[in-house]
This record gives C-alpha cells, sequence and structure tokens, in this order.
C-alpha cells in the first residue's frame, strides 16, 4: 500500500502583510519628505469631492495641496479637483473597490513631494472595503451624510474605529430626514472615543472652519 | 469584493510556500479571522475556488476560524466578549472600555498538502 504522507506548514501570519509593508513604504516616503497624508473614505456621494474643493479653497493660500483620485472608473472626480488649480493624479481601480498600499506607491512619483504639504487621498466610494486597507496615509477621515441614516455606526463599525475624523456632512437636509446626529456622535463615540467629530455642510459652507483647524494643527505638528 | 484581493494574497503566500517545502498539493488552508473584520466567509470561499482553477490549489479547502471581539475592563480587570461593537459595557461592573484586545485578526495560520 503506498503510503500517503500529509504536511502542514504552520506560518501564522497576517494576510496582508505585503500591503501592510507597502503601505509602511509610503508613510516613511511622506515623513521624509514632510508631507502629511490623509485618506478620504465614505459611501458613495457622502461628499468626498466636494469637501477636497472646499478644504483646497480654504487652505490654498497657506499649503500646498495635491490629490489622488481613486475611482472604479471615470476622471470626472479629478477634473472638478483639477479646476481648483491642485495637482490631482487619478487612480482607476477597474473594479477594485477600494485603493492599497501599491496602487499609491505606483502614482506618488508624479507628484513633486518636496513641493507639497498636503496629500489628499479620495478613496472609492464604499463603507466596507477601504477600512480594510492601509495606504499609508497618517489619518483615516470619514463621511457620513445625513441622508445615509444614523444606523450607520452599528452597521459599519468597522471604518468608524479606524478613522481619526468623524465629518458628519450635508446637514443642511436635516429638516428633510429622519436621522439623528445625537444618535451618530453617541454611537460611533463608543465605538471609537478618540473620534474628532465635526458637523458640516459643504453645500453651504457651514462647520468647515473646525476641520481646517483641526488639520492646521496636524500640520504644524508633521 | 475585497475578499478577492485576500484570497489572492492567501494564494500568493500559500504557493511560495509550497515551492519551499517542495509540497505539489494542498488540502486544506486555515486562516483566522477576528469579528472586527468584514469578511464574508462564503464569499471567501467562492474567491478561492474561482481563483485556485488550473493552480496547484485547486480543490482546497478554506477552514475559517472566527474570533471572537474582546475587550479589556481596566476597572476589574478582566476580559470580555462583545456581542458588537456597540456592546462594549463591562458585564460585571458597568464600565464602558474601547480598548480592544482581540477581533482585528487577519491570519494566515496553516495548511495541510502533500508531495
Ligand atoms: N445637500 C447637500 N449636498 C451635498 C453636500 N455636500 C455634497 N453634496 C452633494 O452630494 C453629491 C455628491 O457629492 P460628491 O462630492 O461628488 O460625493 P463623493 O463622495 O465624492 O462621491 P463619489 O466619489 O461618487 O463616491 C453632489 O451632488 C454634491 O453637490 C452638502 O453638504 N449638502
Ligand atoms: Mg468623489
Ligand atoms: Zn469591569
Amino acid at each position: 500500500m503506498k503510503e500517503v504522507f500529509k504536511i502542514k506548514v504552520t506560518l501564522v501570519k497576517n494576510i496582508l502583510e505585503a500591503n501592510t509593508r507597502i503601505a509602511e513604504q509610503n508613510r516613511k516616503l511622506f515623513a521624509d519628505r514632510n508631507v502629511m497624508a490623509i485618506n478620504i473614505m465614505s459611501a458613495p456621494g457622502a461628499g468626498k469631492t466636494t469637501l477636497i474643493e472646499r478644504t483646497i479653497k480654504a487652505l490654498k493660500q497657506n499649503f500646498e495641496i495635491a490629490v489622488i483620485e481613486g475611482d472604479i472608473q471615470s476622471t470626472y472626480d479629478a477634473e472638478k479637483i483639477a479646476a481648483t488649480g491642485a495637482s490631482v493624479v487619478q487612480i482607476n481601480t477597474g473594479g477594485a473597490c477600494h485603493l492599497d498600499g501599491n496602487m499609491i506607491s505606483e502614482v506618488v512619483d508624479q507628484f513633486d513631494l518636496d513641493l507639497i504639504d498636503l496629500l489628499i487621498i479620495e478613496n472609492v466610494g464604499n463603507l466596507v472595503c477601504p477600512a480594510e486597507f492601509d495606504v499609508g496615509e497618517n489619518f483615516k477621515v470619514m463621511l457620513l451624510s445625513i441622508p445615509e441614516g444614523d444606523d450607520k455606526p452599528l452597521k459599519y463599525p468597522l471604518i468608524f474605529n479606524e478613522s481619526s475624523v468623524l465629518l458628519i456632512n450635508k446637514i443642511d437636509l436635516l429638516p428633510y430626514v429622519d436621522c439623528s446626529v445625537e444618535k451618530i456622535r453617541r454611537e460611533s463615540l463608543k465605538i471609537n472615543p478618540d473620534l474628532e467629530i465635526f458637523e458640516i455642510s459643504c453645500r453651504k459652507e457651514e462647520g468647515l472652519v473646525g476641520w481646517y483647524k483641526w488639520l492646521e494643527k496636524k500640520m504644524e505638528k508633521r | 469584493m475585497h475578499e478577492l484581493a485576500l484570497i489572492e494574497s492567501v494564494m500568493e503566500t500559500v504557493l511560495e510556500e509550497m515551492k519551499r517545502n517542495n509540497l505539489s498539493r494542498v488540502e486544506s488552508i486555515t486562516l483566522r479571522i477576528g469579528k472586527m473584520r468584514q469578511y464574508v466567509p462564503d464569499a471567501l470561499t467562492f474567491g478561492l475556488e474561482c481563483l485556485s482553477k488550473d493552480t496547484p490549489l485547486e480543490g482546497a479547502k478554506l477552514i475559517i476560524e472566527e474570533i471572537p471581539i474582546k475587550g479589556h475592563c481596566s476597572k476589574c480587570n478582566r476580559e470580555f466578549i462583545f456581542k458588537n461593537m456597540l456592546d462594549n459595557t463591562c458585564p460585571s461592573c458597568g464600565e464602558i472600555t474601547s480598548r480592544i484586545t482581540s477581533g482585528k485578526e487577519l491570519e494566515l495560520v496553516e495548511f495541510e498538502g502533500g508531495v
């Protein structure tokens, strides 16, 4: 009888180790060039591009800002950002629902990092996948817009846990939708007590000063 | 959807390790995934089925161990299991804790195969 050997190979390693390694390289590159990188995440249409446009407009006197636009396809958002005068690179993920460390490392050499103070990365619109992947940012920032509802911390806790800032956007729509900002605040702080929360309307340009101040403070310390 | 990216990464490592260990087939692959992670086990299994076709990993079984979310209460110095991320109140003293000690695991634990 032929003997069948079964061999067990024990590894116990982080599955996303390869991504983490590249993300760490990105982070080091940004630190060496004195660039602060933020990774903006939200569901589709929560207002990421609008927020970035507003932020560039408000801060471009003081800081050189560059943007990486992540989308499954199209260059629509990148064109909007280009119109602000900021340098922008589009990544089309071709179906992938998130950005990863490698996609960022492949495009960063298109910028002159020595000239850049703030790199804003707009992730693919999605509340699930982007939270799983480190791209080498210094801070993860998430947007939640009022029409999405106040049950999102409960349904998508990981993204709240991973983020440093929560921007509750489209508060101009509060009179029209049943959504409790109080509940969003309470539950997201339970998931992440260190979360900085700002209530904003990109449309009415309300509440944004707190967000700009937060960015400026982090930029000073970089 | 991000399940495919995860499976690709698992396959890459296992294929490399197979070479190093001179193995030609794999029967099972064991992953350990914390409950805070958002990977659907069925999607992972299906992903492996699709991506492993015509590779030495074809037919390998995926074993997924789910790790509960655990927190540590600093007041009474004990660990407890969260039912979900919003249920982080210590069952013995009522203190709310955010110190998560497990639940974010994402590990390739081992695989079994033959020559
Ligand atoms: N009412 C209201 N609408 C807003 C606000 N901010 C953004 N919008 C609108 O929401 C829509 C989506 O905004 P975007 O900035 O394109 O959202 P996004 O998150 O970049 O979308 P994707 O890149 O497709 O995921 C646009 O029609 C914006 O004008 C706001 O504060 N209030
Ligand atoms: Mg956009
Ligand atoms: Zn306790």
